[in-house]
Formats: structure tokens, C-alpha cells, sequence
């Protein structure tokens, strides 16, 4: 099937991401946006837009029925859902499917397979992929048990949680009951699901992924990310491909995340993390991501691919026109998200109305916003303005570009953290490569004051 | 049409071998201001002139921004101090859905008592009462919006009984 007209349910630079790769390729763009994002730049740059509902993301993003009614309305033959919001949401990818318009993104078998962690983690298993040592805890009085062939310190997670949400570690074997009953009550009331698993906690990790492109049939990947530089499990900053990796490691991960592709006969875009536990130098696998990711554009840097077309053509029922020994990789990508946020005052979110937006423009930089001057940024979502990537020939080339390509940066109206950013690319840490996930923590905690005032 | 990021690039690689250090585009659809700093290094500014299209050709109705909240809630008698969102967002009552809220009308509170939640770009921040007294009205519903620095509650700190 050839895709004529896409709607895009979702907002944000990933909307106008998705509109220019819909342009280039001649297939009409259609908007699905809320009120409040009804004059956006990217409801301007849509070939049209349709009312989706209250700016509240409940009554319109996040509104199965609303976002089917529009591509109804907008006569569109696929729903592009973006990332977060329903991107992953089998509901509407089975709603789509009974109403002859094509989802792009997985299949709604593989959401389901990937969705819940533990389906997940088994899927992983039965695809030859290491997991982090741990299990469901069926009965509470088995805790110690599992507990013990884990091993000291654990994580307690929560079936339903996920972004960090529904964890608790657990040191002192002394305070596994008590913490066990605390995770199971808090997950029965905010997930609805009481369902508990127990984990070993990696002290030095490391999150690294792969992205794979698959046609249901063949899966090719496309190299590492890493996104190590996390704050309350926020991704920060990305790169690809990780570095300061061991080339056999490296290759091993490539492999484990075509297995579990396979193992799927996955369709479309996908990626797959791993923790990589340094200590031990090995890997875990960790969840698998059925969707584009905010991060896709240090990929498309090194590859030179767009996972937009890609992702397009797969939803056409198309094969992929590569194999794996035509993805090159060449040099090296780093990603800052700037966020509206005041990070000088504990990361409090900036909404508000944006009255200047300057970018660096050069060879090897990419800016993906939808902000422009007079743009608003509304308080219903989440605070992503823009992301600035920069390719280098290395890592030492990207990380020159990107300092001198943030200090060009300027936005006027609404607090960013292009300062914080500006920070953490002067600490040697982070440009020597490789920090793990509680870099930034300890980063944030040894700041000066005075310079968390810049 | 409108500038890709490539087309961008193009404009630059025209101009950055030319004595120019300005370049200032406007078409009916948009604009685009390129600037050349001391370094030598290039910055943009963009913007997307051009009007959305609703599907049914409509024009697209004003859209409301951030708006400040009105001034609607004042004090209804003396003693009485307004507790106002720090930010905008939805004005939530209870920690979690279902679960009891922070404060009734009458209770007791201090400046720091969290009287409620307010989410703003998906963040929980606390809002305290910052100031003594009982709560004498709550102005805004669970779940509903809150304008910048709109009034959630009203505060008696003239009640009896309360401690400084």
C-alpha cells in the first residue's frame, strides 16, 4: 500500500520532525492537534490540521477515540503516534487496524510482547538475551529466597511502573519484608497492579541501546546509543555510538538486540536497552522500546539514514532496501535535549511564551525544535523545546562542535537548561566518555552554587 | 514551501564565501534571519509565518496561551490570604487519585502545610499554604486548571485556636 496521507498524533518537534520527512517524500501531513497547540509551528507546517480535543493531554493525545475520529475525519490512510502519548498503545494500534488505517510502528502482538516487562524479560530469555539476575515475586513469603540468589543490593519494581517510576533498592536484608509490603501496596495504587519483581542493582551501570529497522522478516541494526547522562531516569544527553565500549562487547550487544528482533519477527523501528554493568563488563537486557525515540537523530547522523522514511516505507509493507553490510557507521553524534526547566531552581518547569529562539547553524549541526519566536510553550506537556545535535569526525571533534555550537544558543522568554549543558560539556569527566547512569547525580550534587546560577 | 534545514544549509554555503554578515529572508510564509557573529560563526532565527489549515478549510480559531488568572479572587473579607499556584498546571487535592486530600475546609495549616499539588509539563510540584490559619474556602476544583498564579484556596489566619 502506498501511503498518501499521514496523521500525526502528537505535538512538539517530533510533529514537525515527522511533517518534513512527509514532505520530502510527497505523502500530505496532517495534524492532530489540541487546542493549545492549534497555531504551533508545526499545526503551521502541516499540510492541515484537525481539532483534536481540550489541550489536557487526557482529552486529546492520550484519547483513543479522539485520535481515531481525526484520522476519520482527515481521510488518512496511517496514524504516525510519534513517541510517548499513544505510541505504544495496543489499543489504538488494534483500533486502527480494525478501521483499515494503517499504525505505524509494531505490530499490536509485539506491543503486547514488549509492553509488560515480565513478557518482555521472557521473550528476552527465550532470545538467548542475558537479563539482569531476579524474578517475579508470586508469593511475598518468598522474598528472602529470591532474595538471596540475587543477591545484595536489589531492586524491588513494580510490573506496571516504568520511566523510574515504582522502584525501591533494598540494601540490609533486614529491610527486604517491610520494603516488599511497601512496593506491593504502592504499585496496587498507582499502576492498579500489584506485581512486583526483584532485580539485582548494577551499582556502576551504564545504559546503552541499540536501534534496530525491521520489516517483519529481516532486522538490521543501526549501532549504539548511549544515554547514560540521565536525571531522575530523564535522558539528558545521548550519543552514538557509545563510547568507551569494548569493541566485543559492543558487538555482542549488536547481536543480542538482532536475536530478540528476530525472535519477534519484529516490524519497524525498535530499540533495544541494555544495562551495561561495568564492574562485571557484561550487559542485561533491560526493555525493549516499540516506537522512534526522542534520541533517533545521533543514529541518523552516524548512519545517514531517516528512521522517519524508514519507518514509513516498512509501514508501506515494504522490505527494507538495505541489508546490515550496508549500514555504515561514520564519526561520532552527541544530543542535548534543551528543556524549559529552571534547573538553577531544582529543574522547576519554565512555561510560558518564547519571545526569541536563536540557533547555531554549521556544518554538522541539527537543531529539531518547533519553537520560533511568539511560539508558547503550554504547561500541559512535557518541557523538550528543542535538541541540538551535532556529527564530528570523532567524539573529540563532536564535543568541540557541540561547546561552541551551545554557546550559540539563545531563547528568550522561558528558562532552559542550555547552561546546564554548557556544565556538563566542560567536565572531564564526560569528555573523557563513558560516565555511568549516577554520573550526573554526583555532577549536580559537587556543583558550585555559584556556577548553578549561570 | 517552506526552508528544511538543508535548504538552510544551502543559503549558508551561498553566502558564507560573500562579504556579507547579515541575511534577512521574508516571504508570505516566513522568515528567515541569518547572522554572522565576531568568530566568524554563523546563528538562526526562523519563523513559520504561515496560517495552520483546518481540515474543513476553517481558519483556525485563537488559540489561548498562558494566560494570568483574573483578578476575580479577591478576598472575600479581611483576614482572609489567597494561596496561589507557583506555576500554572492542573490543581490536584489529593497525593493520588482516590486517595484523601491534603486539607478540608476548616482544617488547620501553617506555612508549611502542603495544601495540594499542582502539575505543570508533567511535574508534581507541592504548593504550601504560607501562611497560618484554617482553610476557610477552596477556590478551584480537583483536577481543574489553574491560570499563573491563580488563587487555589483561601486561608482565615484571623481563626481562633490556631497557633501562630
Amino acid at each position: 500500500m502506498i501511503l498518501r496521507r499521514v496523521l500525526i498524533a502528537n505535538r512538539g518537534e517530533i510533529a514537525l520532525r515527522i511533517i518534513r520527512t512527509c514532505r520530502r517524500l510527497g505523502i500530505e501531513a496532517v495534524l492532530a492537534a489540541s487546542d493549545a497547540d492549534l497555531d504551533s509551528v508545526p499545526a503551521r507546517l502541516a499540510d492541515r490540521v484537525v481539532r483534536l480535543g481540550p489541550a489536557p493531554p487526557s482529552a486529546s493525545y492520550l484519547d483513543v477515540d479522539a485520535v481515531l475520529t481525526a484520522a476519520k475525519t482527515a481521510g488518512a490512510d496511517a496514524i504516525h503516534p510519534g513517541y510517548g502519548f499513544l505510541s505504544e498503545n495496543q489499543r489504538l494500534a488494534r483500533a486502527c487496524t480494525e478501521a483499515g488505517i494503517v499504525f505505524i510502528g509494531p505490530t499490536v502482538e509485539q506491543l503486547a510482547s514488549v509492553g509488560d516487562k515480565l513478557e518482555a524479560r521472557r521473550h528476552a530469555v527465550a532470545a538467548g538475551l542475558p537479563v539482569v539476575p531476579g524474578g517475579p515475586l508470586e508469593d511475598t513469603a518468598d522474598a528472602a529466597r529470591l532474595a538471596a540468589e540475587i543477591g545484595y543490593p536489589l531492586l524491588i519494581k513494580a510490573v506496571g511502573g516504568g520511566g523510574g517510576r515504582g522502584m525501591k533498592q533494598v540494601h540490609d536484608p533486614a529491610d527486604l519484608s517491610a520494603t516488599v509490603d511497601l512496593a506491593v501496596a504502592e504499585a496496587g495504587a498507582a499502576f492498579g497492579d500489584p506485581r512486583v519483581y526483584l532485580e539485582r542493582f548494577v551499582a556502576t551501570g551504564r545504559h546503552v541501546e541499540v536501534q534496530l529497522i525491521a520489516d517483519g522478516e529481516n532486522v538490521v541494526h543501526l549501532g549504539t546509543r548511549d544515554c547514560s547522562v540521565q536525571r531522575r531516569y530523564q535522558k539528558l544527553i545521548e550519543e552514538a555510538p557509545a563510547p568507551a565500549l569494548d569493541p566485543a562487547l559492543r558487538e555482542e550487544m549488536h547481536r543480542a538486540a538482532v536475536a530478540l528482533g528476530k525472535h519477534l519477527e519484529y516490524r519497524g523501528l525498535g530499540t533495544v536497552e541494555f544495562l551495561v554493568d561495568v564492574d562485571r563488563g557484561t550487559f542485561y537486557f533491560l526493555e525493549m522500546n516499540a516506537r522512534i525515540q526522542v534520541e533517533h537523530p545521533v543514529t541518523e547522523a552516524i548512519t545517514g539514514l531517516d528512521l522517519v522514511a524508514e519507518q514509513l516505507a516498512v509501514a508501506e509493507g515494504r522490505s527494507l532496501s538495505f541489508g546490515q553490510a550496508d549500514v555504515c557507521f561514520t564519526g561520532h553524534a552527541i544530543e542535548c535535549r534543551i528543556n524549559a526547566e529552571d534547573w538553577a531552581r531544582d529543574f522547576q518547569p519554565s512555561p510560558g511564551t518564547v519571545t526569541e529562539a536563536v540557533w547555531p547553524l554549521g556544518d554538522g549541526i541539527r537543531i529539531d525544535t518547533h519553537l520560533q519566536a511568539g511560539a508558547s510553550v503550554p504547561p500541559y506537556y512535557d518541557s523538550l523545546l528543542a535538541k541540538l545535535i551535532v556529527h564530528g569526525r570523532d567524539r573529540a571533534d563532536a564535543l568541540a562542535r557541540l561547546r561552541a555550537a551551545l554557546a550559540r544558543c539563545a531563547v528568550v522568554g522561558v528558562s532552559t537548561n542550555i547552561p546546564l549543558h554548557q556544565e556538563v560539556l566542560a567536565q572531564a569527566e564526560f569528555a573523557e566518555g563513558g560516565v555511568d547512569t549516577a554520573w550526573f547525580t554526583r555532577f549536580l550534587r559537587d556543583l558550585p552554587v555559584g556556577s548553578s546560577r549561570g | 514551501m517552506n526552508l528544511t534545514g538543508e535548504d538552510v544549509q544551502d543559503i549558508l554555503r551561498i553566502i558564507d564565501g560573500m562579504e556579507v554578515d547579515r541575511l534577512y529572508l521574508r516571504t508570505g510564509r516566513f522568515e528567515l534571519s541569518l547572522c554572522r557573529g565576531g568568530d566568524g560563526e554563523w546563528t538562526q532565527s526562523a519563523r513559520t509565518t504561515a496560517e495552520p489549515v483546518l481540515v474543513d478549510g476553517r481558519e483556525v480559531p485563537a488559540v489561548q496561551g498562558v494566560a494570568a488568572a483574573d483578578e476575580q479572587t479577591e478576598p472575600a473579607r479581611e483576614g482572609l490570604t489567597g494561596v496561589r499556584t507557583p506555576l500554572p498546571g492542573a490543581f490536584y487535592r489529593a497525593p493520588k487519585p482516590g486517595a484523601a486530600p491534603f486539607v478540608e475546609i476548616g482544617d488547620e495549616v501553617t506555612e508549611t502545610t502542603v495544601v495540594g499539588i499542582v502539575e505543570t509539563m508533567k511535574l508534581m510540584n507541592s504548593v504550601y499554604a504560607e501562611a497560618s490559619g484554617t482553610v476557610a474556602e477552596i477556590v478551584l476544583g480537583d483536577g481543574e486548571f489553574a491560570e499563573q498564579g491563580a488563587v487555589l484556596m483561601f486561608i482565615d489566619t484571623l481563626a481562633t485556636g490556631v497557633a501562630p
